[in-house]
């Protein structure tokens, strides 16, 4: 398989003098296209500066970072925000829903806000991913008014939506109960198969990460195994 | 930008109690600035009409020749010609230029006069006057004579007078009865009384008269031209601007009523300036309260901010939204504020009705269409603070909220 993003030496450093915390400390991570891959390792290990960095919301403090050989450490704001809706979709721990939108509000807005409308082709797309979300009955319905494992599969659809390469899970049933756990990895598992779609899953269940067909850990800001 | 504007109306509609407060601020403050426009606009139109309404706008006056001095090569004076109380000053070709004067555009009447000073007498009785003589059927061209009327006819001809209130009581006249005039040059006519006028102003009441042209000219010894033509306008604020045009037309020396008005000029001034001050205060106001109000909302949404900025949307994109909605909230205060604004005005009298005793209101001078296209910029102006704010919220912070 092909390589769909490498990071080397990653460093990130918040705050500066005495107050300076190292959260990443020369980090090196290579995804391959169509990688089920799960992220682990303890509170404060880095994980999610590393989903941020991967995710183009936050630049490493040194380093390289390309994704589909783009150079995304020297991409500037308006370049990152236009790579990120195209190429990256992210499924959030609180599933992060606009709430005064409709579950299909929600899935459409990463496609809407890049068109400037909602297109008929974008509601039907929509549609869809809600469908084999398994809330073809939750469409129309204001998300403040779903349950959480509902919500989360909205998530799912929205993060889907743009057909990215890579999608970006932080914990991404940690608030979920076991049942509604197992829908959401069986989607994410269900689609990695079928479209290929890349998937990096921060977590901190090993029965999650069991599900992935790759085990990345994170410790003390490097990849340890 | 469609897209854009969806999401800014969804954020409005969302918080309906909290927009409706704010579209209600904004109205009030778009209601005084309507009131106070309507009220300063119709209070200088009411002092106007009061102060300078029945007089002439452009008055073209004929003035005495200077005197002169012949002057011999060395030195000594040969001969001087000085001013005659006794030789009234012409305008002799005033026939000529009637035309051209009524033709100006904005030249709603004018009215030759031949004018003078002259004595009224009845019986033992004497009163100094000032003579008027106007064309037959042109009598109220410049003041509402006819307005003022309170007994007989405003209309003039041969041997007929009319005068004011004061001046039929100071001589116990009435209607019908004779009165003997004698011009300051010395000619006399006996005139009949046809009609009496109360203007409110004890000076005219007291001691203007008006006779026809043609008894002027017998009794002030003009046989042709006029001493004074006086012209009404259709707009007064235009007069400096006529004027100008109508001397440039006659060469004749055309005065405005703003020429010597400077005091009452510069009532209106501060009075329409007292105005701007208000109204630019009703629209600071505005822009405060929509500035505070979506600098909340940008506060409030900031996770939501930050999941949208994820989702790849740009920052122009999240300033659009926020500035939509500072233009909505006052495109909407701006219409109701208007709307509520011209209601309350009904009530009032129209201008060319005002009552005295009552506030002299001018609903056709509440600036409507002004007041809402100010809210509209000063609440789009306001919005773009808190618009900046939202852009430059960090997703990953604002997620993690």
């Amino acid at each position: 398989m092909s390589a769909l993003l490498q990071a080397s030496d990653l460093v990130k450093t918040f705050g500066s003098g005495d107050n300076a915390t190292r959260v990443l400390r020369g980090l090196s991570l290579e995804l391959a296209k169509g990688e089920l891959a799960a992220l682990l390792g303890p509170s404060g290990s880095g994980k999610s500066t590393l989903l941020t960095i991967l995710g183009t919301l936050m630049k490493p403090t040194s380093g390289q970072y390309a994704m589909l050989g783009q150079d995304l450490v020297a991409a500037d704001d308006k370049e990152l925000t236009s790579f990120r809706n195209l190429h990256i979709g992210f499924v959030f721990q609180f599933h992060n829903l606009l709430p005064d939108f409709t579950a299909l509000e929600n899935v459409v807005f990463p496609t809407a806000v890049r068109e400037g409308r909602e297109t008929a082709g974008a509601r039907a797309r929509g549609r869809e991913l809600l469908t084999r979300m398994g809330l073809a009955d939750r469409i129309d319905y204001p998300s403040t008014n779903l349950s959480g494992g509902q919500k989360q599969r909205v998530a799912v659809a929205r993060a889907l939506m743009n057909r990215p390469e890579l999608v970006l899970a932080d914990e991404p049933t940690g608030n979920l109960d076991r049942d509604s756990a197992g829908q959401v990895m069986d989607l994410i598992g269900e689609i990695n198969r079928d479209e290929g779609t890349t998937f990096l899953i921060s977590t901190h269940d090993e029965k999650i990460a069991a599900l992935c067909r790759r085990q990345i850990v994170v410790g003390d800001g490097l990849v340890t195994g | 930008m469609l897209y854009g504007l969806k999401i800014a109306t969804r954020y409005l509609t969302a918080a309906k109690a909290q927009t409706a407060l704010l579209v209600a601020g904004v109205a009030v403050g778009v209601f005084i600035f309507i009131f106070m426009s309507a009220l300063i606009g119709g209070l200088a139109e009411f002092i106007l009409s009061r102060t300078v309404g029945d007089i002439s706008h452009v008055t073209i006056q004929a003035e005495s020749a200077d005197p002169a001095l012949l002057i011999a090569p060395a030195g000594q004076v040969l001969a001087v010609t000085e001013r005659t109380g006794t030789r009234t000053a012409t305008l002799p070709d005033a026939a000529t230029f009637l035309p051209l004067i009524a033709a100006v555009p904005g030249v709603k009447a004018v009215s030759p006069q031949i004018t003078g000073a002259g004595f009224l007498t009845r019986g033992a009785q004497v009163s100094q006057v000032s003579v008027t003589g106007l064309e037959p059927g042109q009598e109220s061209a410049i003041l509402d004579l006819a307005g003022y009327m309170t007994e007989g006819s405003v209309q003039l001809g041969s041997g007929l007078i009319v005068l004011g209130r004061d001046l039929a009581d100071d001589l116990s006249l009435s209607l019908g009865q004779t009165v003997r005039l004698q011009s300051a040059n010395g000619v006399a006519a006996v005139l009949t009384l046809s009609g009496i006028y109360k203007t409110g102003n004890g000076m005219m009441d007291g001691s203007s008269i008006y006779v026809s042209i043609g008894t002027a000219r017998t009794l002030f010894a003009q046989p042709q031209g006029v001493t004074r033509i006086e012209i009404k306008l259709d707009d007064l604020n235009t007069a400096d601007a006529a004027a100008l045009r109508i001397s440039a037309l006659t060469g004749l020396d055309a005065v405005s009523w703003t020429d010597g008005a400077e005091q009452l000029m510069e009532a209106l001034s501060a009075q329409a300036q007292t105005g701007y001050f208000l109204k630019t205060f009703a629209l600071i106001t505005i822009v405060i309260g929509v500035a505070s109000a979506l600098l909340l909302s940008t506060y409030r949404r900031r996770p939501e901010i930050g999941i949208m900025r994820a989702m790849g949307a740009g920052r122009g994109f999240v300033v659009f939204v926020f500035v939509t909605q500072g233009a909505l909230v006052g495109l909407l205060g701006g219409l109701t504020g208007a709307g509520l604004g011209y209601l309350a005005l009904l009530p009032f009298p129209r201008r060319d009705s005002f009552v005295s005793g009552t506030l002299p209101i001018d609903i056709t001078q509440g600036s409507y269409g002004l007041a809402i296209a100010l809210t509209v910029i000063g609440a789009i102006l306001a919005s773009i603070l808190p618009a900046r704010a939202a852009a430059r919220v960090d997703p990953v912070t604002a997620i993690g909220q």
